[in-house]
């Protein structure tokens, strides 16, 4: 036994100091596989991750650690009086990464940037439909195909998009993943070879890391881009340890087997705080947990009724036992850290005498309503079911029984989506570009209604507000708009705005530059480990 | 003998047919559906929803996909991921060497720990011996997987510090995959330490995974043994003044085993769903975690598939296994 145990022991420490030996290595203990590495086809954060954060760039970025918008491929661009026509200027000398698969002969120019958007709106692009079943969703989810007319190179240096109507969150939506720009002549070479599906399994961009291998379900392996055009990153390889459970994540963070990672679960937060060894990173989510009334629903259709139950439940509480140290009361129905949020919006004051008050004066009585709550922990609600409860227990006070439904998943957004759903649904929604119209579009507009939109609430008067928001491009009038658009939110309380969980990421504390990003995803950009 | 497989063979073939039909039934009974599961909170439009079904073909009627499945199968085509757009027959080959390697290290300890116990159990029968390792046999049976391996993890990585977290081998060892097996890729790669990181990484998984089998093995030998200890030519061989471990270890066990080979074959299929969790755990890229991801993204090709293909697997360790007994009793052949 003792020698077994020595055995064991010796081998441990081996594998510790060859890892030190490993310098310069960063790994980071993921939550899971990507779907696969060309991130047009994906919607999955963890495929971003993999693939578009480390291997690709996009036209315009976001910079690190905030949701602004920067020069990224394009190193300039101009913008049309009438909103409809962007010139973007490119970045010079940039390369394409050179690996065992694929050496370039040329550097990044238009031609790559009309390929990549080519081949998600032009069903006539051998790239349209290059792997079975795949489907360039995120592209169609955010109305690009209605909204953009053509992509045109001028020359090439030079690339025009038209527009069908103005629309001012196009540069942030054109920062996001499913907008990284892909090496046409690389795709053209796997067309050429008949190979076309390894543009989905071994990407090759402009991006700070090269890729080198995948592990299907293990490990991703990538080392740093020597001829990245933003300069050679401080790591020399980047590795993702797919770890699917969080405590076993948490596990090897304590034992060195990671430098960072992802999504602990909310009750190891405070035994991670304490490790000193571990530096815990936590910034405000961009992100909302709500609970949708079915609007089309009586008595739900009430105003009244809506508003004197969001004065029913006791959000002080659910914080306390949903997002212990990790969330703050929701009053909007977009986040604190985003611009345009009305800080001068009143929350519903929780005051069961007047709520119950309220529903008998609205006629309402032995009120019996079910309310859904998720099968699954999300960012912004770690646990539906007892926040479900919580407001079972809120509501019987002022006279309304709940019964708490549930659903399989995949069941639960389908049904929830469904305008003639039966009572109230738990929900909650992650941005995904830093602009408010990413939350009040597909969330409360009329056009969402049978989608994203949960309470099947439609108020002309907002929907129209916020489409003119998202048609001008000056950001103080914009900024004015959704003020106003806050305002005719909380005046007809079509949710009970619950909370903004916050975001905690672990890390070694050798870990050095690393910055978290408001919009979810993990970019090791920049990023250094004290040797 | 030829007749007695032929026969055997024969069965195969509805048993096969059956397994496509309950494979593809069982992953549509669930509720939802691929694309809603895709499409996650943002949600999709009844208008976009109708279009990706017509995609992937669920508009057209169910008998009419299970026959288009079915001559896919025939032709050795079982499809494709809808989350990975990868085939499902490579991702299967991909990853079950290390279900494989996983499994067939679980069933070694399962079988070199399990059968010891079970003798020592039933010659020490009603002993504190006896009642040791049977009661330990009932809390390993009833373990929640999960919790032990947790447990184990957190004793021997975290407080210990003797064996690793999770994965297959330390990420600074890095080597093409030639065979898929840790342990024989490791050797073959050449680097100093690899097979022992190999090694070191199977410890721990192979314990949890070990530990159901472990328990049945060991209570199926001790009540063989109890059985056979009481026949008539034990206690001839025993009269005959033999030497107690000759008695125990030849006459007795050999008997005795007849039994227990059945329970380790049965214990194929307690080793694929123990391996769905385990495979979690240890983040050990198997099949099992990858059924399991299959079933909650309602990936239907990956579910199909995989169910078959290990199905098959189990379909052919079974006859094997009726085959090796047909060879040993001949009355099993009539």
């Amino acid at each position: 036994m003792k020698k077994l145990a020595l055995l064991l022991a010796a081998s441990a420490l081996a594998s510790a100091f060859a890892t030190s030996a490993w310098s310069k290595t960063l790994v980071y203990c993921s939550e899971g596989s990507p779907e696969g590495f060309d991130p047009g086809l994906s919607e999955s954060g963890t495929t971003f991750d993999a693939s578009s954060k480390p291997v690709y760039n996009r036209l315009v970025e976001f910079k690190r650690g905030t949701t602004d918008v920067v020069p990224g491929l394009a190193e300039s661009w101009t913008i049309s009086p009438d909103g409809l026509v962007y010139t973007f200027k490119l970045r010079k000398g940039v390369k394409f990464q050179t690996t065992d698969f694929f050496t370039p002969t040329r550097d990044f120019n238009a031609d790559d940037v009309i390929f990549t958007f080519d081949r998600m709106s032009n069903k006539d692009n051998p790239y349209h439909t290059y792997v079975n079943g795949g489907d360039y969703t995120y592209y169609s989810d955010m109305s690009l195909p209605k909204l953009i007319t053509s992509w045109e190179k001028v020359d090439d240096n030079t690339v025009k998009l038209t527009l069908t109507s103005p629309n001012a969150p196009m540069l942030a939506d054109l920062a996001m993943d499913f907008a990284s720009v892909m090496s046409k002549e690389y795709a053209d070479k796997l067309a050429a070879d008949k190979n076309m599906i390894q543009l989905n399994q071994k990407p090759l961009g402009t991006g700070p890391f090269t890729f080198v291998a995948y592990q299907q379900d293990a490990v991703i392996r990538y080392k740093a881009n020597p001829d990245y055009w933003d300069g050679k990153q401080k790591i020399d390889d980047l590795v993702f340890a797919i770890t699917p459970d969080a405590a076993v994540r948490m596990q090897r963070l304590k034992a060195g087997e990671c430098h960072v990672a992802n999504a602990p679960a909310p009750a190891d937060i405070p035994g991670l705080k304490g490790d000193k060894s571990l530096t815990v990173m936590e910034q405000p989510g961009l992100n909302i947990g709500y609970l949708a009334y079915n609007t089309t629903q009586p008595p739900f259709d009430k105003v009244e009724v809506r508003k004197a139950l969001n004065m029913a439940i006791n959000k002080k509480s659910i914080l306390e036992a949903v997002y212990p140290g990790i969330g703050e009361i929701a009053k909007n129905p977009i986040p604190p850290t985003m611009w345009s949020y009305d800080t001068k919006t009143e929350d519903d004051k929780y005051d069961p005498a007047a709520a119950k008050a309220m529903l008998e004066k609205a006629g309402v009585k032995d009120l019996k309503m079910k309310i859904w709550a998720m099968p699954v922990a999300r960012p912004y609600n770690p646990n539906a079911r007892r926040m479900a409860e919580l407001i079972q227990a809120d509501f019987a006070k002022v006279g309304v029984a709940v019964e708490i439904v549930s659903y399989d998943w995949t069941q639960y957004l389908k049904l929830a989506a469904d305008p003639k759903h039966d009572g109230a649904v738990l929900a909650g929604w992650t941005g995904d570009n830093g602009d408010p119209d990413n939350f009040v579009t597909p969330l409360l507009s009329c056009d969402a209604v049978g989608s994203g939109n949960k309470a099947a609430w439609c108020d002309k008067s907002f929907s129209e507000v916020v489409k003119k928001a998202a048609e001008i491009s000056d950001k103080a009038e914009r900024t004015k708009l959704y003020e106003h658009a806050q305002a005719i939110f909380k005046a007809q309380a079509p949710w009970a705005t619950i909370a903004h969980s916050l975001v905690v990421l672990p890390m070694s504390a050798k870990v050095k530059g690393y910055l978290q990003d408001p919009l979810g995803s993990h970019r090791f950009d920049g990023v250094d480990i004290e040797e | 003998m030829f007749s007695f497989i032929l026969r055997r063979l024969g069965l195969l073939i509805p048993t096969f047919i059956g397994v496509t039909f309950v494979a593809f039934l069982f992953i549509r009974l669930l509720p939802g559906d691929p694309i809603i599961a895709m499409a996650g909170e943002r949600g999709v439009t009844p208008q976009r929803y109708q279009e990706l079904v017509q995609q992937f073909g669920f508009d057209k009627p169910m008998l009419l996909q299970y026959f288009d499945y079915l001559r896919g199968v025939l032709h050795g085509d079982l499809g494709t991921s809808i989350t990975t757009k990868r085939p499902v027959l490579a991702e299967f080959r991909n990853l079950f060497p290390a279900t494989l390697e996983l499994s067939i290290c679980a069933i070694i300890l399962a079988v070199a720990l399990g059968i010891p116990a079970g003798v020592i159990a039933a010659v020490k029968r009603g002993s504190w011996v006896d009642q040791a390792l049977m009661g330990t046999a009932l809390v390993g049976y009833s373990m929640p997987i999960f919790w032990w391996g947790l447990l184990l993890i957190i004793f021997f990585s975290g407080y210990l510090g003797w064996t690793p977290v999770s994965g297959r081998i330390s990420l600074m060892y890095f080597f093409p995959p030639v065979t898929g097996f840790m342990l024989i890729d490791s050797v073959i790669s050449g680097q100093k330490g690899a097979f022992l990181s190999a090694a070191s990484h199977l410890i721990l998984p192979s314990i949890v995974l070990a530990t159901i089998p472990l328990a049945v093995i060991a209570r199926q030998t001790r009540s063989a043994m109890l059985e056979v200890l009481g026949e008539d030519y034990v206690r001839t061989a025993r009269s005959k003044g033999l030497a107690p471990f000759r008695v125990i270890g030849i006459h007795a066990l050999r008997n005795a085993l007849i039994p227990v080979v059945t329970t380790i074959g049965l214990q194929i299929g307690v080793l694929m769903a123990g391996a769905i969790l385990t495979e979690t755990i240890f983040s050990w890229p198997g099949v099992g975690k990858w059924m399991v991801d299959a079933v909650f993204k309602r990936d239907y090709p990956v579910v199909q598939g995989g169910l078959l293909l290990i199905a098959g697997i189990i379909m052919i360790v079974n006859l094997l296994v009726d085959v090796a007994y047909g060879f040993i009793n001949p009355r099993v052949r009539k």
